[in-house]
């Protein structure tokens, strides 16, 4: 099928910060969850997983990115889309004001990385929310990135991966906004039509316009442990029922018992997941895995983690395994 | 007239009462009152033509949920013939806050889908004030597959302050049933015509409303979020609304140019709900001419236009 004009996308290969970037000023970083004080250092290099709880932490698009490609594959797309004001929105500043301050600090120009890459050798066409970009919130650059990334799914026959972190819908784009949920909808209809494999990857949290349009739509949707999923804000259904909710209630586990979610994974975990199931998808050899978990990471910082926790012993990829 | 006026509308209710005061004077053979009735009449004239020309984007959110406003029960009895209507999603339930079924448009057969708000208290407790479980996207789903099934076109009447935010409706998966609608109307092959006669709500609204040709009623509104909800997340105060509602441009005027919708439907200066009987007229002759101008596409015309349509929604810049 090719009814539908093909983008141009333009191609920047972009640097993810470096580890001392990243942990920048805090020396110590403290659980959310259970409290436990862990060296921010010992954090970093424990892709932000409480060792204690396993809480996992956010972490921005390029992390994301960074945990789950094969390490130096990753090629960035259409990095230079930056979103209007359509609206001329104001609140307590005008939007424009809102998105450029953003940028500055954030680094990103809105709430989603895309590109192209592999993940154990297999060429993907992936999408990384960034959650620190106004909440991960999904405007026309996002409907519109996402958007093209599965086309470049489908022209490179790549498997398709997003990995939604977002509160939603962006509300200073209006409908525009809530146009982008119809876009990203009919564009996986396309990837279904072309039988490109499409991966929804969940984080915390996930919630309303992404998950009421692409991020439920994928062949499987997987999710990280205890990750805030559901379409409903939980204040607002708890106003609604004026009743108290569990805590369980709108989790990642919760989804998945309710059948909406094929698999909870750990972070430590997920790029190996991705490995076996991306090339069971292309009926690739099965991967080889070694011993060593750290092999999985890309990007790791040096030194190894001082003490990774036993999950997170995983196996890597050989890359003399291709045959087909 | 015992409509529900808003105080905005005060002006013109007083001076109704004026006119009705003078009228039975008149009727009465005082001819003082006689003298005046013609320029009564002109200034309730005029002051009906400067209240309801100008209505700021929140007056319409008000009209747009008034009580008496026509619902979509009411288009379907008004606008088409042997409606029948089907329940049920074939897996859950049957949702009251949807009401779907065949009929006959002109004629012709159609199906038609509308979101369904109660007239009064006892019926929106069965309609659920509009808003839809899961099961009610999945009991449209259903009834459009049919439809594309049986080759007619689909009718669908957007009117919900949102999908329900429930327990069961997140249980039972509120998001991704309204995903899973957007993504299959897209692969319909036959024509969808999507008309908002109230309040268009977000997800909830557009769960049902992806379709080749999207109409507004005049006093309607369509957007991302209500009023309220964003004043209360970027004001922190529900009573920002009107502000909000001036903000998130959620009025039928404000989408034409956005590109969002294809066209208006006038209402009658005071609203739908206050001349509903020209409302339906003015929808059946918006619907005759829509529908006329996208029946006749091939299959493959008709989906690539709805393709090109969503595909190309949104603004942005290249740096
Ligand atoms: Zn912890």
């Amino acid at each position: 099928m090719r009814w539908f004009r093909r983008p141009t996308p333009q191609f920047i290969t972009i640097q993810p910060p470096t580890q001392r970037e990243r942990i920048g000023k805090d020396l110590w970083n403290k659980c959310d969850t259970c409290g436990a004080i862990t060296r921010t250092k010992d954090f970093v290099a424990n892709w932000k997983v409480c060792p204690k709880c396993n809480r996992h932490e956010r972490l921005d698009a390029l992390e994301r990115l960074d945990l789950l490609l094969d390490e130096g594959s990753f090629e960035e797309t259409d990095a230079d889309l930056v979103s209007g004001d359509p609206l001329k929105f104001v609140d307590s500043k005008p939007y424009p004001e809102r998105v450029e301050a953003t940028r500055k600090k954030t680094g990103q120009n809105d709430a989603i990385v895309t590109g192209r890459g592999t993940i154990g050798e297999v060429p993907v066409a992936i999408a990384a929310m960034d959650f620190p970009f106004m909440g991960g919130s999904m405007g026309c650059v996002v409907g519109e990135k996402v958007a093209r990334v599965m086309e470049m799914a489908i022209h490179e026959e790549r498997v398709c991966i997003t990995i939604s972190s977002t509160g939603g819908a962006r509300m200073q784009e209006g409908i525009l906004s809530l146009m982008q949920l119809a876009k990203t909808s009919i564009m996986c209809k396309l990837l279904q039509e072309n039988r490109v494999p499409f991966l929804s990857i969940l984080a915390d949290p996930s919630t309303a316009g992404v998950m009421a349009s692409f991020a439920s739509l994928g062949d499987l949707v997987i999710s990280e442990p205890g990750a805030y999923v559901g379409f409903a804000g939980r204040r607002v259904i708890e106003q609604t029922i004026r009743q108290t909710l569990p805590d369980n209630f709108q989790t990642a586990e919760f989804v998945q018992q309710h059948g909406f979610i094929d698999l909870v994974v750990h972070r430590h975990e997920m790029r190996g997941k991705l490995i076996t199931l991306l090339r069971q998808m292309r009926h690739l050899p099965a991967a080889e895995f070694d011993e060593e978990g750290e092999q999985h990471r890309i990007n790791t910082p040096s030194p190894k983690p001082a003490e990774a926790p036993a999950k997170a012993k995983k196996k890597a990829v050989q890359s003399d395994s291709r045959k087909s | 007239m015992s409509v529900q006026a808003f105080d905005f509308e005060k002006p013109i209710m007083e001076l109704e009462e004026r006119l009705g005061d003078l009228r039975r004077r008149a009727e009465e053979g005082d001819e003082r009152a006689k003298e005046r009735l013609a320029r009564a009449e002109a200034e309730l004239d005029r002051t009906r033509r400067d209240v309801y020309n100008k209505l700021t984007p929140w007056e319409r959110v008000l009209f747009a949920r008034h009580k008496d406003r026509p619902r979509a029960f009411d288009y379907i009895k008004a606008l088409t013939t042997e409606f029948v209507e089907l329940h049920g999603d074939r897996g859950f339930a049957d949702d009251k806050a949807v009401i779907c079924g065949t009929a006959r448009f002109q004629g012709s057969p159609v199906v038609v889908i509308g979101q369904q708000k109660g007239k009064d208290t006892k019926e929106n407790v069965t309609r659920n004030f509009g808003m839809m479980h899961p099961e009610g996207y999945r009991k449209a789903l259903r009834m459009m597959r049919l439809a594309e099934k049986f080759g007619m076109p689909i009718l669908v009447f957007i009117d919900t302050p949102g999908a329900f935010p429930g327990v069961g409706a997140e249980e039972r998966g509120q998001a991704e049933a309204i995903a899973r609608n957007m993504q299959e109307m897209f692969g319909l092959r036959v024509p969808i015509i999507a008309l908002v006669i109230g309040e268009g709500a977000s997800g909830g609204a557009l769960g049902v409303g992806l379709a080749d040709r999207v109409l507004m009623l005049e006093n309607a509104w369509y957007c991302v979020i209500s009023p309220e909800g964003c004043a209360a997340i970027l004001w922190k105060e529900g009573s920002m609304a009107p502000r909000a509602a001036e903000a998130l441009k959620l009025t039928a005027s404000d989408l034409l140019s956005l590109g969002v919708i294809d066209a208006i439907v006038p209402e009658p200066l005071g609203g739908a709900h206050r001349h509903p009987g020209e409302t339906f007229a003015n929808v059946e002759k918006a619907l005759v001419e829509h529908l006329k101008g996208i029946q006749d596409l091939s299959e493959a015309e008709l989906l690539q236009k709805r393709f090109d349509k969503y595909r190309q929604m949104g603004t942005f810049r290249e740096i």
